[in-house]
C-alpha cells in the first residue's frame, strides 16, 4: 500500500457532493427530494471529516463521522414522520404551499 | 389622656375607609350613621383631650407625640408627628365642633341625594386631613393634611359632577390654590436646605438662632409661604377662586370654604409666626394684602345677587381681617375672628342653605323675599349670623372679634391710621352688603313658593351655632367694658407671643370703640334706607350708566377673572393651539417611520417560502466561506 | 488503489446527479443508494473499513429503507412523476446551480492551496483505535448522541401516529 492516500480528491469530491446536495434542496418542490438532498451534504461532510482523519492519521475524523451518522438517523426519522404528518393533513407534498408563515 | 390625641385624626379617617369599603353594603342610614358618628366621636374625643389639657397643661405648654418616622433618606427623616399646644387646641375643637354640626345638618341638607354615601366620605376625608393639617408637628405632615383638605374641596365643589359648569369650578379651586402650593413647597425645600429640620419646633429655634431680622433668606422663606397662605385662604391676588367655590353643597361651602379649610393660611402664618417675625416687610405685606383684600372683597360682595357669592366674597374679606390682624402681630386676634367666624359663618351658610332648599335651588336674593315670617328658622339664625358678621355691638361675637382686630391696629406699631382706616371702611361695607341680603331676602313681599322646611338635625346644628355666634365672643372683652375678659389671648400666650400694641389711654380707647359702633349702625341703617325703604332718589342714582358700570366691576370681583385670563389663560391657549401639532413631536414621529419603512424592507424577505429560506441560507454561507477564504 | 478511488467517485458523482434530477421517488433513491454506496468505497481506499461499513449497513441500510416505506406509504404513483416533471422547469436550475457553483469554487479553492500533500500514513485508521477514541474523549459526545437518538425516537414516535378524528 502506498504510502499517498486522495485525500485532496477525496476533498473535491465531497465538495462536488455537497454542491449538488445543496442544488436538490433549492430546486426541489417536493419535500421528500429536498430531505434526499439533505442526505448527501450529511454524507458529503462525513466523507470530508474521513478525509481529513485520514490524513492526519487520526481516529477523530472517523468518530465524526459516527456522529454525523447518528445526526442524519434522528434527523431523517423526524423528518420523515413530518412529511407523513403533512401529508395526511395538506395531502401534498409540496412545500411551497406551507406559507402560512408568510410576513 | 393626651396620648389619645392620635385618635382625633384617626376616628375621622376609619369613616372614611369605612364608607368606602362598605359602600355597597351600607343603607343611608347606616351610612349618615358612619358619616356623623365618626366625626361626632372624634368631637367628644377633643373636647375631653381638650379639657384634660387645660386641667393639666404639660410641660412648656406643648404636647408632642411622635408616631413614627415617614422615611428616612440621609439626613432628610420627616416623622408623622403631631404637636399639640394652645393654637392647635383651638383649631382642632373649631373643626371638630363645627365640622360636627355641619354633618349632622348634612344628614338632613343631602337626605335626597343620590351620592349620599359619596358625600359623606369626602367629608370624613376633609375632617380627617383638616385635623392632620392643625395638628401635625412636622411641615410635611402638615403639608400633607394641606394638599388632602385641597384634594377634599375639588372633590366636594365638583360633586354634582353631572354638570360640566361644577367640574369647571372645582378644577378653578384647584388650580389656582396649586399656585400658591408651588410657593409653600419651595419654602418647605428652602427650610430644609437651610435650616436641616422641617419639625416646626425644631425649625423655629434654629431659624431666631440662625437668620438675622430682615435677612434675605428669611424674607425668601416668609414670602413663598405666604404665597401658600395667599392661595389656600383666598386672599388677594389668588382670590378668584372661592367665589366659584360655591357650586358645591351648602354645607360643603359651610365647612371648608368658610369655617376650616380657608382660614389653614391663616393658621400657617400663625404656626410659623418666627419666620414671619423675622421679616418685618413681608409682615407688612400680610397686613396690607388684608386690608385690599377686604375692601375689594367688600365692596364685590355689595352687587352680588347669589346669595352664596355674597357670602362667599364675605369670607374672603373676613379672612381679610385675620391677615391684617396677623400682619399688625395681633396673633391673638386672628385666632379669635377665626373663632368666631367660624361660626357665625357657618351659620349663615347652613341658614342660606335651608332658604335654598326650601325655594328650590334658588340662589338670587331678588327672588326671595318675604321670607321672614315663611321660614322663621332661617331667618332668625340669618338674621344671628348677620348680627355677628356685621359686628352688631354687644350681644355678638363678631363685634368682640372685629373690635379686638381694629384696635390692635390702631395701636400696633405695626399697623397705623391708614390700616386702620382700610378696616373700619372694611366693616361698615360688610354690615351694608350683609344686611342688604337679609332686607332684601328675608322682608318685603313673597316671590317664590317655600316647600320644605328644615327639620329635627338642621334645627339643632342651627341652634347650636347661634348660640355660638353669640356668646363665643364672651371669651374676650376689652377693658372699657368693666374689667375686661381676655381668656383667650392669654391661653394663646402659651404659643403665640402678646400682641405689640401700646396701651392707649382710655379717652382714645373710648372713641375707637364708639367709632366701631357707629359704623356698623351706620351700615346697618344705610341697608335698611337703600333696600327697605327704597328712596326714589335711591333708585335713580342706582339706574345711571356709571352705576351700572360700577355694579358689573364690582360684580366681576374687580375684574380679577377677565385680566387673568387676558394675560395668563389666554395666551396659554393661543400658545396650545399654535403647537397643537407639538414640535418635539417630529423627531418621533421620524423614528417611528423609518422604524416602519425598515420593518417593510424586512417584511419583504419573510415569505414563508421554505426554498427560498434555504436559498438565502446558502447564499449566507457561500459570502461567509468567500470572507473566510479571501481574507 | 487510486484507480479504485476515481471509479468510484465518478460512480458517486453520477449516481448524485441522477438522484437530484430524476422525478420518480423510487428511482431516485435507488440511485441515492448507488452513491451512498460508492462513498462506502471511497472510505475504504481512505483506509476507514470501519466507516465504509457503517456506511453501507446504516446509511444505505437503514436509513434508505425508511425513505422507502415513507414513499411508498405516500403512494405518490405516476400523477405524482407528471406533477415533478412539471415543477422540474429549466428555469428553476439557474440560480442553485450559480450558487452551488460558486460554493463549490471556493471550496476547491481552499482544498488547492489551503492544505499541503497527503502526509504519510500508515495504512489508516484501525476500528479498534476509533472504538477506543469513542468511549475515550468523546464519552459524553457518545452521551449526548444517545439523547438526541432517544429525542428522535420520540418524536418521531409522536409526529407520527396517526391522528383519529377525535384527538383533532
Amino acid at each position: 500500500m502506498t504510502n499517498t492516500l486522495p485525500v485532496l480528491e477525496s476533498l473535491v469530491l465531497a465538495a462536488v457532493l455537497f454542491a449538488l446536495g445543496l442544488i436538490c434542496v433549492l430546486v426541489r418542490r417536493n419535500i421528500v427530494f429536498m430531505l434526499m438532498g439533505l442526505e448527501i451534504m450529511l454524507n458529503a461532510a462525513g466523507l470530508a471529516f474521513i478525509a481529513a482523519g485520514a490524513r492526519w492519521g487520526s481516529a477523530d475524523g472517523q468518530v465524526m463521522f459516527i456522529f454525523i451518522l447518528t445526526l442524519a438517523a434522528a434527523e431523517v426519522s423526524v423528518g420523515l414522520a413530518l412529511i407523513l404528518q403533512m401529508f395526511q393533513r395538506f395531502k401534498t407534498v409540496d412545500v411551497d404551499v406551507l406559507r402560512r408563515m408568510e410576513g | 389622656m393626651l396620648h389619645l390625641l392620635w385618635l382625633v385624626p384617626l376616628l375621622p379617617l376609619l369613616g372614611f375607609t369605612t364608607l368606602v369599603l362598605l359602600q355597597r353594603v351600607l343603607s343611608r342610614t347606616a351610612t349618615a350613621i358612619v358619616g356623623v358618628g365618626s366625626v361626632g366621636l372624634s368631637c367628644a374625643l377633643a373636647l375631653a383631650i381638650a379639657s384634660n389639657f387645660l386641667l393639666a397643661p404639660p410641660m412648656g405648654g406643648a404636647f408632642t407625640q411622635t408616631l413614627w418616622t415617614w422615611m428616612q433618606v440621609g439626613d432628610f427623616a420627616p416623622s408623622i408627628s403631631l404637636r399639640f399646644d394652645a393654637l392647635s387646641l383651638v383649631m382642632m375643637l373649631v373643626i371638630t365642633v363645627v365640622g360636627f354640626f355641619i354633618h349632622l345638618y348634612s344628614a338632613e341638607f343631602m337626605a335626597a341625594d343620590r351620592s349620599y354615601l359619596r358625600f359623606f366620605a369626602y367629608m370624613n376625608l376633609f375632617v380627617a386631613s383638616m385635623l392632620v393639617l392643625v395638628l401635625a408637628g412636622d411641615l410635611l405632615f402638615l403639608f400633607l393634611g394641606w394638599e388632602g383638605v385641597g384634594l377634599c374641596s375639588y372633590l366636594l365643589i365638583a360633586f354634582w359632577h353631572e354638570d360640566p359648569h361644577n367640574c369647571v369650578c372645582g378644577r378653578k379651586a384647584f388650580i389656582v390654590t396649586r399656585i400658591g402650593d408651588v410657593g409653600f413647597l419651595i419654602a418647605l425645600l428652602l427650610i430644609f436646605t437651610e435650616l436641616g429640620s422641617l419639625d416646626i419646633h425644631t425649625l423655629m429655634q434654629h431659624a431666631s438662632a440662625q437668620w438675622p431680622v430682615g435677612s434675605p433668606v428669611a424674607i425668601a422663606t416668609a414670602v413663598l409661604l405666604l404665597a401658600g397662605a395667599l392661595g389656600k385662604s383666598a386672599q388677594v391676588p389668588l382670590q378668584t377662586w372661592l367665589p366659584e367655590a360655591m357650586a358645591g353643597p351648602t354645607p360643603v361651602s359651610a365647612l371648608i370654604h368658610a369655617a376650616t379649610m380657608v382660614t389653614a393660611g391663616m393658621y400657617l402664618i400663625a404656626r410659623t409666626h418666627t419666620l414671619f417675625e423675622l421679616a418685618p416687610p413681608v409682615l407688612l405685606a400680610v397686613a396690607i394684602i388684608g386690608v385690599l383684600t377686604l375692601l375689594i372683597s367688600g365692596f364685590s360682595a355689595l352687587a352680588q345677587n347669589d346669595i352664596k357669592r355674597i357670602l362667599a366674597y364675605s369670607t374672603i374679606s373676613q379672612i381679610g381681617y385675620m391677615f391684617l390682624a396677623l400682619g399688625v402681630g395681633a396673633w391673638a386676634a386672628a385666632i379669635f375672628h377665626f373663632l368666631t367666624h367660624a361660626f357665625f359663618k357657618a351659620l349663615l351658610f347652613l341658614s342660606a342653605g335651608v332658604v335654598i332648599q326650601a325655594l328650590d335651588e334658588e340662589h338670587d336674593i331678588h327672588r326671595m323675599g318675604g321670607l321672614r315670617t315663611r321660614l322663621p328658622a332661617a331667618f332668625w339664625s340669618y338674621l344671628i349670623g348677620s348680627a355677628s358678621l356685621a359686628a352688631v355691638p354687644l350681644i355678638t361675637a363678631g363685634f368682640y372679634s372685629k373690635d379686638l382686630i381694629i384696635a390692635s391696629v390702631w395701636s400696633s406699631p405695626l399697623g397705623g391710621p391708614w390700616l386702620w382706616a382700610g378696616a373700619v371702611l372694611g366693616a361698615f361695607l360688610t354690615s351694608v352688603y350683609i344686611f342688604r341680603s337679609v332686607f332684601i331676602a328675608f322682608f318685603g313681599e313673597p316671590r317664590t313658593l317655600v316647600g320644605q322646611r328644615p327639620r329635627a338635625r338642621a334645627l339643632i346644628a342651627l341652634t347650636v351655632l347661634s348660640i355660638g355666634a353669640l356668646v363665643i365672643g364672651f371669651l374676650e372683652i376689652p377693658d372699657i367694658f368693666g374689667g375686661g375678659v381676655h381668656v383667650l389671648s392669654e391661653f394663646l400666650q402659651q404659643t403665640l407671643p402678646r400682641s405689640a400694641a401700646r396701651p392707649e389711654p382710655a379717652r382714645v380707647e373710648w372713641l375707637l370703640e364708639l367709632v366701631t359702633v357707629c359704623i356698623s349702625i351706620a351700615g346697618i341703617y344705610l341697608a335698611y334706607r337703600l333696600f327697605l325703604r327704597r328712596k326714589p332718589e335711591a333708585e335713580a342714582l342706582a339706574s345711571t350708566e356709571d352705576a351700572n358700570l360700577l355694579r358689573r366691576f364690582w360684580g366681576s370681583g374687580f375684574g380679577f377673572d377677565w385680566v387673568y385670563y387676558r394675560v395668563l389663560v389666554g395666551p396659554y391657549e393661543w400658545f396650545a393651539r399654535v403647537n397643537r401639532r407639538d414640535v418635539l413631536d417630529v423627531f418621533y414621529n421620524t423614528l417611528a417611520a423609518i422604524s416602519r419603512m425598515l420593518y417593510g424592507m424586512l417584511r419583504q424577505t419573510q415569505t414563508g417560502n421554505l426554498r427560498w429560506y434555504m436559498g438565502v441560507l446558502a447564499a449566507g454561507g457561500v459570502v461567509l466561506v468567500a470572507i473566510v477564504v479571501l481574507t | 488503489m487510486m484507480i479504485v478511488f476515481y471509479i468510484a467517485a465518478v460512480i458517486a458523482v453520477a449516481a448524485t446527479v441522477m438522484t437530484i434530477t430524476l422525478t420518480h421517488a423510487v428511482h431516485a433513491l435507488l440511485y441515492l443508494i448507488v452513491s451512498l454506496l460508492a462513498v462506502a468505497v471511497i472510505f475504504y481506499t481512505l483506509g476507514a473499513p470501519f466507516a465504509a461499513a457503517l456506511e453501507a449497513i446504516t446509511y444505505a441500510g437503514a436509513i434508505m429503507v425508511l425513505f422507502v416505506f415513507v414513499v411508498m406509504m405516500l403512494n405518490l404513483g405516476e400523477a405524482a412523476v407528471e406533477q415533478e416533471r412539471r415543477w422540474l422547469d429549466r428555469r428553476m436550475w439557474g440560480g442553485p446551480a450559480l450558487l452551488a457553483a460558486a460554493l463549490l469554487a471556493e471550496l476547491v479553492y481552499t482544498f488547492a492551496f489551503g492544505i499541503g500533500p497527503g502526509g504519510p500514513s500508515g495504512g489508516g485508521v484501525s476500528p479498534h483505535a476509533v472504538g477506543a477514541a469513542l468511549f475515550g474523549p468523546y464519552l459524553l459526545a457518545v452521551e449526548i448522541a444517545g439523547f438526541l437518538l432517544l429525542a428522535g425516537l420520540v418524536g418521531a414516535y409522536h409526529l407520527g401516529r396517526r391522528r383519529t378524528d377525535a384527538e383533532e
